[in-house]
């Protein structure tokens, strides 16, 4: 789960990090009566949507004129927001952060994930303040500093003074040094303890009074944690999210929209992402990501069945089910079912493999249900293009 | 001979009493399985299908010599019964539990490290050795004794590459699955070296998927270690970057871990990547020359 940048800074507060004063801000109203208050030389407005690259869509404004606020805020909310990650519909703003300015002197960036290989939590650091850190790995790799950390002990002094020499902060501003190694002790602490997928500070900077401030902040959560922490589920922004995963996740269903015309509804993940991989062979593409999960039921699968109807794009269904556990036959009654609740408008074609397949796959065909069955994958991928043409 | 399990195996199943924990251990056994104790902690005494109930798992090893453990305990208490398992002694620990916290698994393989004990998973659907012993979910009555060990990151899939293999009739050793989560016990490399060494197997289905590197570690091995014929299949050739496809550790971040780089990397190692998923065990069959 994704968090906006005041939410992310709130917690940095919390922890320690130091950042900004600043305050979410929904109205134009509330921008001139926090400007009021905050009283600074430099007044930052920002849009807050997640997604980067606000500031280059014109997302971000930075003002010395206090009167000039409130006229960035009414401009703000309620715009649409087109950046290199909210795809071409862009992101409406329904928030802001409007915080002080700051008088930076160096960028530098920091961040804290997992490290799959060691399965260690590791910094990642680098003078390359600023940029796209993947664009950094891929043209200048020596200057990606690693640090992992030892989670048997934690963070411990030299982790930091690690990072912090081999980020020459001797030479930039060795003022900053003890702050710095502070900071990143208390970014572990944040990360572990809130169980944080990913923390990471871009920029974070060195300002001309030598202190150190977290300019920027994306916090991201381990889903699976989340029954952990209520504090953090009440930053979900729905606004944020596609209408369409969230009636998934609702009827839990494991759902990810994509832009193809193909529905497809799978018993298992992997399983899924070969079925969308098999349609794109056979000559279109996926409209979606659709875990059905192990136990496909007629209730999960009507669901199903709502969900990609739902978008417009879905000119076919493809529900492919290798049935374990759970019997083919049930799952082709629950086919049945669901299809008699939910009017199905598009080509259907179903493939049942596994336990008890053949009766499955006669119960579907003596169903008088319009559709086709199949029994191997890439017949029934064939079926579903030829049925509903192949992609531009 | 088969690899990490056989008809000798000892299971004791954590989370016995629980809704899966019952229907799968009753499974297991009705395959052959060896399953001689359960652990439900309260519950001692009791019997799940003619298998003892114990409250503890040093308590079950120490009246049944279970040497193997299949967890099924819920997430916010699975890291807790891993760690018991290892102490007590388990050898083997096989966790088909799906949504563990990924910082709490961070602390679980960090305490694992160094000691003589192998997690598989979690996330994962277990591990069969055919007609021997079925220790996890999948459906028995797919697998049919033969040459191929199949190794693989997902289940339903695993079970598709199975049926392919057991109906062209080249069967398997052994199945195992290492799961679908970021943070996990055993990967792709630790396995390939028991397949490798295994005199029964003479092909390797190895099935992949987007996110992290394990099937680059893999490729790396392969080229240096292997010479048994490696087919293997990578999922998610479509799927969008920064999107979670269902696994916690299915997800292309910073441009990394896709299907694309992955199976370029494997093919350089001398893997047979197949495209199509549904071609799995004709490429086998070809790479036996059968």
């Amino acid at each position: 789960m994704n968090v906006h940048e005041f939410q992310a800074k709130s917690l940095f507060a919390q922890f320690g990090v130091p950042v900004p004063r600043g305050k979410e801000i929904t109205s134009p109203e509330d921008a001139t009566a926090w400007a009021n208050e905050l009283n600074t030389p430099v007044f930052v407005v920002k849009a807050q949507i997640h997604a980067g690259g606000r500031g280059k869509a014109g997302g971000v404004k930075i003002t010395k004129d206090k009167g000039a606020v409130a006229g960035f805020a009414k401009e703000l909310i309620g715009k649409t927001l087109v950046t290199h990650q909210t795809g071409p519909k862009g992101r409406q703003v329904h928030r802001l952060l409007l915080e002080e300015g700051a008088n930076i002197s160096k960028e530098l960036y920091l961040s804290i994930l997992v490290d799959r290989d060691s399965g260690w939590p590791v910094f990642i650091a680098s003078t390359e303040g600023g940029m796209e850190i993947e664009e950094v790995a891929e043209k200048t790799p020596e200057k990606i500093i690693k640090e992992l950390i030892d989670p048997a002990v934690g963070f411990q002094g030299y982790n930091g003074r690690n990072v912090a020499f081999a980020l020459g902060l001797n030479t930039i501003e060795p003022a900053v040094i003890n702050p710095f190694i502070q900071m990143m002790g208390n970014l572990y602490r944040l990360f572990m303890e809130k169980h944080a997928a990913m923390v990471e500070i871009n920029p974070l900077i060195i300002t001309k009074e030598k202190t150190i401030v977290a300019l920027d902040g994306k916090v991201s959560f381990d889903d699976n944690a989340l029954f952990k922490h209520a504090d953090v589920q009440q930053m979900r922004d729905l606004n944020e999210e596609e209408p369409l995963e969230i009636e998934a996740g609702a009827n839990n269903l494991n759902y990810v929209k994509l832009d193809g015309n193909i529905g497809c509804m799978v018993n298992g993940a992997g399983l899924a992402m070969a079925t969308m991989d098999v349609i794109k062979l056979a000559g279109s593409e996926p409209a979606n990501f659709l875990d059905v999960g192990g136990g496909a039921t007629k209730e999960t699968v009507a669901a199903g069945f709502r969900i990609l109807l739902k978008d417009p794009n879905v000119k076919g269904i493809f529900i492919n089910i290798f049935g374990g556990i759970v019997r083919c036959e049930r799952i082709a009654h629950g086919v049945i079912e669901a299809a008699k609740e939910v009017k199905i408008t598009v080509p259907l074609v179903v493939r049942l493999q596994g336990t008890n397949a053949e009766e499955g796959r006669k119960l579907l065909a003596e169903s008088g249900l319009k559709l086709e069955v199949a029994d191997d994958l890439w017949e029934a991928a064939q079926k579903i293009v030829k049925l509903t043409g192949k992609a531009a | 001979m088969s690899i990490l399990v056989n008809k000798n195996t000892r299971v004791v199943v954590q989370g016995i009493t629980g809704k899966e924990g019952s229907f799968h251990a009753t499974q297991c056994k009705a395959y052959g399985t060896k399953v001689v104790a359960g652990v439900t902690p309260g519950k001692a005494g009791q019997e799940v299908e003619g298998i003892p109930v114990f409250n503890t798992v040093a308590d079950a090893m120490k009246k049944t010599e279970a040497d193997t453990s299949l967890i099924f305990v819920p997430p916010p208490f699975c890291a807790d019964a891993i760690l018991e398992a290892a102490d007590a002694g388990i050898k083997l620990i096989i966790c088909i539990t799906e949504g563990i916290p990924v910082n709490d698994m961070v602390k679980v393989k960090r305490a694992l490290r160094g000691r003589d004990v192998r997690l598989i998973g979690p996330n994962c659907p277990g591990v069969i050795t055919v007609d021997e012993a079925k220790i996890g979910i999948m459906p028995g009555f797919i697998h049919k004794k033969g040459v191929v060990g199949v190794v693989s990151r997902s289940g339903t899939l695993t079970y598709e590459a199975v049926h392919q293999l057991s109906t062209l009739g080249l069967g398997e050793t052994t199945c195992v699955g290492i799961g679908g989560d970021p943070v996990n016990g055993t990967g792709f490399v630790d396995v390939l070296p028991l397949f490798e060494k295994d005199p029964e197997t003479q092909a390797i289905v190895m099935i992949g998927e987007i996110g992290g590197d394990a099937e680059e570690k893999a490729a790396e091995f392969i080229k240096k270690n292997v010479k048994k014929p490696v087919i293997s299949f990578i999922a998610g050739i479509t799927a969008p970057p920064g999107r979670r496809m269902g696994h916690a550790g299915a997800i292309i971040s910073g441009g990394k871990g896709t299907a694309a780089e992955k199976m370029k990397t494997l093919e350089a190692a001398g893997v047979k990547v197949v495209r199509n998923p549904a071609e799995i065990g004709a490429a086998v069959k070809q790479a036996l020359g059968r």
